[in-house]
């Protein structure tokens, strides 16, 4: 991007692509819908809390209509029963959307190795940020807004473009 | 010995197999034919007056028969007493009678046990499972219910 202002305070003009300035935009807005089933619901709300303060990243607005938002946060266990509702309110999302899976529960089951967890949201779904932890810290959750926002600004794939996973 | 069994032992002499109060926590192991009667009499026996059904939960006893086996967690909101109630069912009939209309409340408890063991509560206004998804296979806390099977993931309804 080429900036040019004028010293006598007229006009100025910046150069670009209109992908990068629409990338720009939508960088700073992203409108996370937090499917939180577990104690990393507890986390989220410490990230979008005062304290860490996950508005300066542009992500504070928490939309809870799937038709509203940009990131599908998913914080927490998901068993069998679950997955259709979940697979459900990814469909729902508008493009362009990414996803967080948050923990190790949503990752990869965590200790759920049992007969009614699902071993991982990606089995059902593409991800495009996995977040470690049990439950993972606020600062976790930062960093995954600000890897979405790498991922907008460089113009990297999205995982769906990549799904299926041959 | 406790009043609340001797009563049931008394009013039911063919239907209790056994009773024991063991660490102060009266048991009662009773055959499954009259086991309405026998929770209703529980329910409104002035001396028993066991107005909450605490839990009712089942056990797989594989290997042994009868294999398996409900029970039932009373408490009396009155008394301040608990009661548990037994019994044993045979694995190729695993059919008891249902208690809702003693308890409504106890109506998810018996839909759990049907869902988690496979006994079936006969006369339940809704017999179906409550924790696992319609089109699962098997009984999962069976004993006999392999550790590692996995079911097919579901999509979402249409």
């Amino acid at each position: 991007m080429a900036v040019r202002l004028e010293k006598s305070g007229g006009p100025g003009y910046a150069l670009t692509t209109l992908e990068s300035l629409i990338a720009w935009g939508r960088k700073y807005s992203l409108y996370p819908f937090t499917f939180a089933t577990a104690c990393c619901g507890i986390e989220v709300m410490g990230a979008f809390g005062t304290h860490y303060d996950l508005s300066r990243f542009g992500a504070e607005v928490v939309r809870f209509s799937p038709r509203q938002a940009d990131v599908l946060l998913v914080a927490g266990t998901i068993n069998y029963k679950m997955a259709p509702v979940l697979k459900r309110i990814y469909d729902q999302m508008l493009e362009p959307k990414w996803v967080i899976s948050m923990g190790a529960c949503a990752c990869s089951g965590g200790f759920y190795n049992n007969y009614t967890v699902l071993q991982g949201i990606d089995k059902i779904m593409p991800v495009d940020v996995y977040i470690p932890g049990c439950p993972p810290n606020p600062e976790g959750i930062i960093d995954a807004v600000v890897r979405i926002q790498k991922i907008i600004e460089t113009g990297a794939p999205r995982a769906a473009e990549r799904w299926p996973i041959k | 010995m406790s009043i609340v069994l001797d009563r049931l032992r008394e009013r039911f002499p063919a239907d209790v197999v056994s009773t024991h109060s063991d660490f102060g926590d009266d048991t009662a192991l009773v055959r499954r034919e009259r086991i309405v009667e026998i929770l209703a009499f529980l329910r409104d026996d002035p001396e028993s007056l066991f107005d909450f059904a605490m839990d009712l939960t089942g056990v797989d006893y594989l290997g042994e028969e009868p294999r398996f086996e409900a029970v039932y967690h009373l408490y009396s909101l009155e008394k301040k007493r608990r009661v548990r109630i037994k019994v044993r069912l045979h694995e190729d009939d695993p059919v008891i009678d249902s208690a809702v209309s003693v308890w409504p409340g106890i109506n998810w408890y018996e839909r759990e046990a049907y869902d988690m063991y496979g006994i079936v509560f006969r006369g339940h206004p809704n017999m179906k499972r409550i924790l696992m998804y319609e089109g699962f296979e098997g009984h999962p806390l069976r004993k006999d219910y392999p550790k590692a099977k996995r079911q097919p993931t579901i999509g979402p309804e249409e």
